[in-house]
């Protein structure tokens, strides 16, 4: 029959071509389940032309919530983050909750597995573990108008006495 | 495709049509290759910009104007060109509604003026991506609605010269090419609902007044349920020619056709319902939903190895009948004197890297170290840029000189602008991917930014994107100088026949259902209803629709 090696051959890619994006799928579900390497999910809405009135994002700033454990609330405008810095000894662990009062801007910040959209109407959420003193910069990594380019600022971590 | 209606007809109408379409979608790439350069230099603290301000107003002007001009214009308008003049000579068949094809043109063509207009003004710098609620001018929004309007009556008009050929031949196999054009813009006419949806329901009635806000999730999400469909939009008419053409130019055949339609309608399937995958780091959308556009993600990686697999092994058949030896060899025995082969073949080396760039985007967890940086231009420029673009330069090498009867210009310049892309895209899509893992965002006037003194790590790759910017933007010119000189300038007569490849393992002997249209489609209208229902259903009846606009630049 005419086609046979043809097929053959056919059937020693599809195999193969199935079986490396499965082996990536598990290598996925691994890292997000087992290792715990989480994406945004939902956090709730909130209406952005009241932010001054909503709880969370009336005071932006660092809270302690427990044993070196912080909440920094945070209010994305066009071209500054408020907070833009954020204090806290090593070893924390930071739930960064943050909105955005205008238009659409992001927040990206260095060396921590933290990479938010800040979406106008919703809350953003992720949490790092700092654990060696320092300085990480987080930035705003969405296109927000002419002065996109100066929107940033930094979380140090700073060495318990 | 060479059928005997195909003598009787000669397709001269036909081709007016095709070379309005790639008249238009040049213009707009050389406007947007001179305003890539700019942005290039700019990384390694060349501004241009205040030179330029007569006419660029920042540059972010700029990068708009690239984007939606190279993104969307130049794609769009050649691959509404080429696939019409592909299907009518595959069909054998004359274009059924030639009027309605004109027509077409003239809509698309009067969309582009629209958008063209407050976006040259500086009233619509808001990127392609358009994400409310950053407000632009409201014939920005309307332009680009007629635009994809228009795409819907140039799918009309090959599907109802499909229609009659079908009448006459209600037995045969669907001609490959032709099959492959139809389905190319079955999956766009559905994929470009979304868009259609954030146009009419959000941005159009918000920028005329007559509703007060919007909002930014929703939108973003009609917006990418179109978003990523359109990359393969722009990626399958290149793979058209990669299947249907390439193995010709390459005195091959097609190794497998049948494996072919198999891959296209796996494209057709898997393209749409995977669109969630560039809002992983959106807030407001559920985990699980992200984790299943993943997964159809990776199923939609299936039919690009497949194709992978079905070119490589027709250049090698090609290769192999020209004394080609080896595992590997034969590579070398390819016609490497044939500027529109190499275009095209350099064009697969480099989008093998931009699928695996590609791939990492998608996956989930290591997204949270891409999203939104440098690395996302860094893969794209390999895929639309290169794949799709270079793709197309190397269709135009022989499409030119066949529609204009005159032979290319300059067969040595072609071929150095061919390696000249390939060498400055490796250089300049490398540090940007390099640049993106040390966190530099995308979409930032980098050399002014504000943090670039705090980041060292970033200095010595800046360059390198001006150098492999400038060497891409030297390559343009080549091009463009050599198919205005074709146009205008060349003497000698065209010798180009449109290569048509033969398959080794023709479609006899597979499934008819492969040549079925209803049963693929109510999959695809299943996966869709699947992946995005219940995310598009909450979000459209709990959404309140209370961002006002605002503009920003």
């Amino acid at each position: 029959m005419r086609g046979t090696t043809i097929y053959l051959f056919e059937l020693a890619w599809i195999l193969p071509s199935v079986a490396i994006p499965v082996g990536m799928l598990v290598a996925l579900i691994v890292t997000a389940y087992g290792a715990g390497i989480q994406v945004p999910g939902d956090a709730g809405r909130v209406d952005p032309t009241r932010l001054a009135e909503t709880a969370l994002f009336n005071e932006p700033g660092v809270v302690e919530v427990g044993p070196l454990r912080y909440e920094a609330r945070i209010v994305a405008g066009v071209w500054f983050f408020t907070p833009n810095e954020i204090r806290v000894p090593a070893g924390s662990t930071v739930s960064f909750i943050a909105t955005s009062r205008d238009i659409v801007h992001g927040f990206s910040l260095h060396g921590a597995n933290v990479n938010l959209m800040l979406l106008p109407g919703r809350i953003a959420r992720a949490t790092a573990r700092f654990d060696r003193p320092g300085e990480h910069l987080f930035l705003c990594h969405e296109y927000c108008g002419i002065a996109h380019h100066t929107m940033f600022g930094k979380v140090v971590v700073e060495a318990r006495p | 495709m060479g059928s005997s209606q195909s003598a009787a007809h000669d397709f001269r109408a036909e081709n007016r049509l095709t070379v309005a379409y790639l008249t238009v979608a040049h213009v707009a790439l050389f406007i947007g290759v001179i305003l890539g350069f700019l942005q290039a230099l700019e990384y390694a603290g060349i501004d241009l910009y205040p030179r330029v301000s007569f006419l660029i107003k920042s540059y972010y002007h700029g990068l708009s104007l690239h984007g939606v001009l190279n993104v969307l214009v130049w794609t769009t308008f050649f691959i509404s060109g080429f696939l019409t003049f592909v299907a009518v000579r595959a069909l054998g068949t004359p274009l059924q509604g030639l009027t309605l094809g004109w027509m077409a043109f003239a809509l698309m063509a009067a969309g582009l003026i629209l958008a063209a207009v407050p976006l040259l003004r500086n009233e619509a710098t808001v990127m392609f991506t358009f994400y409310p609620p950053m407000k632009a001018h409201w014939a920005f929004y309307l332009g680009l609605t007629l635009v994809v309007a228009a795409t819907w009556l140039v799918a009309l008009t090959l599907y109802r010269t499909y229609s009659a050929w079908r009448e006459k031949h209600p037995e045969a196999w669907t001609p490959l090419a032709a099959f492959m054009a139809l389905v190319t813009f079955a999956m766009w006419t559905i994929a470009s609902l979304g868009i259609t949806a954030e146009m009419i329901f959000l941005l159009l009635p918000w920028s005329f007044g007559l509703i007060e806000g919007t909002d930014a999730l929703l939108a973003r999400t009609l917006f990418w349920f179109t978003g990523h469909p359109i990359v393969y939009f722009w990626l399958l008419p290149a793979y058209i020619s990669w299947y249907t053409m390439v193995p010709r130019q390459a005195r091959g055949r097609l190794f497998s056709d049948p494996m072919a339609r198999v891959s296209f309608l796996l494209f057709l399937m898997l393209s749409i319902p995977v669109g969630i995958h560039h809002q992983y780091a959106d807030p407001g959308l559920q985990q699980h939903w992200k984790l299943l556009h993943a997964f159809l993600t990776f199923a939609v990686f299936f039919p690009s190895l497949l194709t992978f697999f079905n070119v490589v092994a027709s250049l090698e058949n090609g290769a192999r009948a020209r004394g080609g030896r080896g595992l590997v060899l034969w590579f070398g025995k390819l016609p490497w004197h044939d500027p529109s082969l190499v275009a095209q073949v350099l064009a697969m080396i480099l989008f093998a890297f931009g699928g695996i760039s590609g791939l990492i985007n998608a996956s989930y967890s290591l997204n949270l170290v891409v999203h939104n940086t440098a690395w996302v231009p860094g893969h794209f420029h390999l895929t639309v840029g290169t794949a799709v673009t270079l793709t197309f330069m190397g269709i135009s090498y022989w499409l030119v000189p066949y529609l204009r009867g005159r032979a290319l210009w300059n067969r040595q310049l072609a071929l150095v602008q061919a390696w000249l892309w390939f060498v400055g895209m490796a250089i300049f899509s490398h540090s940007l991917h390099r640049l993106g893992l040390m966190g530099m965002p995308r979409r930032t006037m980098i050399g002014a930014s504000s943090y670039l003194p705090l980041q060292l790590d970033w200095h010595a790759d800046l360059p390198l994107v001006a150098l492999g910017g400038t060497l891409l933007f030297i390559s343009a010119l080549f091009y463009f100088v050599n198919i205005a000189m074709t146009v205008v300038a060349s003497r000698q007569p065209a010798s180009v026949e449109i290569p048509t490849a033969e398959a080794m393992s023709g479609p006899e002997e597979a499934l008819r259902i492969l040549d079925r249209w209803w049963p693929w489609l109510a999959v695809t209208g299943l996966l869709i209803l699947l992946a995005y229902g219940p995310t598009i259903a909450q979000l459209v009846t709990t959404t309140p629709l209370n961002a006002p606009g605002y503009r920003v630049w």
